[in-house]
């Protein structure tokens, strides 16, 4: 049997697989963006404190490889007596992990932005979050639009690394298929070319962004 | 003045907005305000009223310190000593002393507009949008009721025909009038204009101007930076001259322009009506 004919064969666990990818990697993309929107006006306070913590806690993501980190997560961690399931682990690992990136991606949107807009939200009666929300958030979204969806693709691809907490995503079940049935070529390639698929759907919704913001120019 | 002119009801005379105590009192009062940056004493005891409907236009040299007490009277700038009194109310410090919470400085600020040099409108947001933001978002008015006036506004100040556009299509003179009208939608009691027209094209300074003068004679309450000498001549209540992070000088502009009393303010008139004006002047 044709190797590719043994990975139609096992489609469904492929089709689940990527499934569970597409879940990780959206639930991942909001978390991390959410809790990097959060994290970005800390980086740029000027608060000494706070502003110090949320900065050696970008580094230090920044430096990890995030294999480790998933380790420490789902291995690491319990012994501390913080348990998760691989599922728990993987999503914390992965938002964890690129909330510090986003927040970084934001927080160098924020610096080429002009002042004056959010004086003028300030002078409009706006304070903290609402100000953060209606102000100065979306002119960040819309200028820092292609960078996330590079972390998005970024993202997708560091949930395959969650494989090694046996977690049923789209690595997962190739890698699976393949030691069952001996096809490695086969099952990877297919795997590659649907995180392909799901990269190509990213740059599409970036091309609508940057629609939005161009018209914006 | 038309009754039915939209401005009453952005201005005090709009019966049903201010309370009838707050109508004897002056729109904003300022006393022995101070404001340092670093060793550099910018605003050194500043004490100024200005009465409902008047305009007030501040002049002065480069650096006199217009803008800093401008951003001062919303506390965008806080002051290192003095009080701001809007309607009677201290702005920036509750009663006891203590530096004013977020929500409650905020709540006061709605109550001032503010019209940029550099225009600051909101860049995501469509001309129709930024007028209608704070009013929906942070006064928390009805959207309908919003919108109708904002459309009102928009047409008023010339702008009907670019509600759906951005403010980067807008040219400046267009984009100091969305900031007007942005500012008149929050139904301020007192307007702020921080060099409105120095960071526009001489041919698109009029524009601006003009609808400004409107809003004078329709009885708003102005206090106004500007370097537009013939502006101040014609529409100004009342002139202040400052030099220095003090006042040196204040009066009728017909007194200031024609009759200054002191060397710095002859010194000062001298010099713009020999063409050597600073439009350009930033912060």
């Amino acid at each position: 049997m044709n190797g590719f004919a043994i990975v139609w064969s096992e489609r469904a666990l492929m089709l689940s697989g990527l499934a569970n990818t597409v879940v990780l990697s959206l639930l991942g993309t909001l978390a991390s963006l959410l809790l990097g929107a959060l994290l970005t006006p800390v980086l740029v306070s000027r608060r000494r404190a706070p502003a110090f913590v949320a900065l050696r806690f970008v580094d230090l993501m920044r430096c990890t490889p995030f294999l480790l980190l998933a380790y420490i997560v789902y291995y690491g961690l319990p012994s501390i007596g913080l348990r998760f399931d691989n599922w728990g682990a993987g999503l914390f690992a992965l938002v964890l992990y690129n909330s510090a990136y986003m927040a970084e991606i934001l927080r160098g949107a924020w610096m080429a932005q002009p002042r004056e807009p959010i004086e003028a939200g300030l002078a409009f009666g706006y304070s903290g979050l609402r100000l953060f929300r209606r102000i100065v958030l979306p002119p960040l979204l819309l200028a820092a639009g292609p960078v996330i969806g590079n972390q998005t693709i970024q993202i997708i691809k560091d949930s395959a690394f969650l494989t090694i907490i046996a977690l049923p995503e789209l690595t997962h079940a190739a890698s699976s298929i393949q030691s069952r049935r001996y096809i490695p070529f086969a099952a990877f390639i297919v795997a590659v070319f649907l995180y392909w698929g799901l990269c190509l759907l990213v740059e599409a919704a970036v091309a609508f962004g940057k629609r939005l913001a161009e018209a914006r120019q | 003045m038309s009754v039915a002119d939209l401005s009453t009801a952005n201005t005090a005379q709009d019966p049903s907005a201010p309370p009838p105590l707050a109508a004897t009192r002056p729109v904003l009062s300022i006393a022995g305000l101070v404001k340092r940056f670093g060793a550099h004493t910018v605003l050194d005891g500043i004490d100024l009223q200005v009465e409902r409907g008047e305009t007030v236009c501040l002049l002065g040299p480069s650096g006199s310190g217009k803008s800093t007490l401008l951003r001062c009277i919303n506390w965008l700038e806080v002051p290192d000593a003095g009080r701001v009194l809007l309607e009677g109310e201290t702005i920036g410090v509750s009663t006891g002393g203590v530096v004013m919470g977020d929500g409650q400085l905020s709540r006061m600020r709605t109550r001032i507009g503010m019209v940029f040099q550099h225009f600051a409108l909101w860049p995501h947001l469509t001309v129709l949008q930024n007028v209608m933001e704070a009013p929906v978002h942070v006064q928390r008015r009805s959207v309908d009721e919003v919108r109708e006036e904002a459309r009102a506004l928009l047409e008023r100040v010339g702008l009907s025909a670019k509600h759906d556009a951005f403010p980067a299509h807008l040219s400046g003179g267009q984009k100091q009038r969305v900031g007007i009208a942005r500012a008149l939608a929050m139904k301020p009691s007192l307007m702020l204009f921080d060099e409105p027209t120095s960071a526009l094209d001489p041919e698109l300074v009029g524009e601006v101007l003009t609808v400004m003068r409107d809003l004078a004679r329709d009885g708003l309450t102005m206090v106004v930076v500007t370097h537009e000498m013939s502006f101040a001549r014609d529409v100004a209540d009342r002139v202040v001259f400052m030099d220095a992070g003090a006042i040196v000088e204040t009066g009728a502009p017909e007194e200031f322009f024609g009759a200054p009393r002191t060397e710095r303010a002859r010194q000062f008139l001298l010099r713009y009506s020999n063409g050597a004006a600073t439009p350009g002047e930033t912060r």
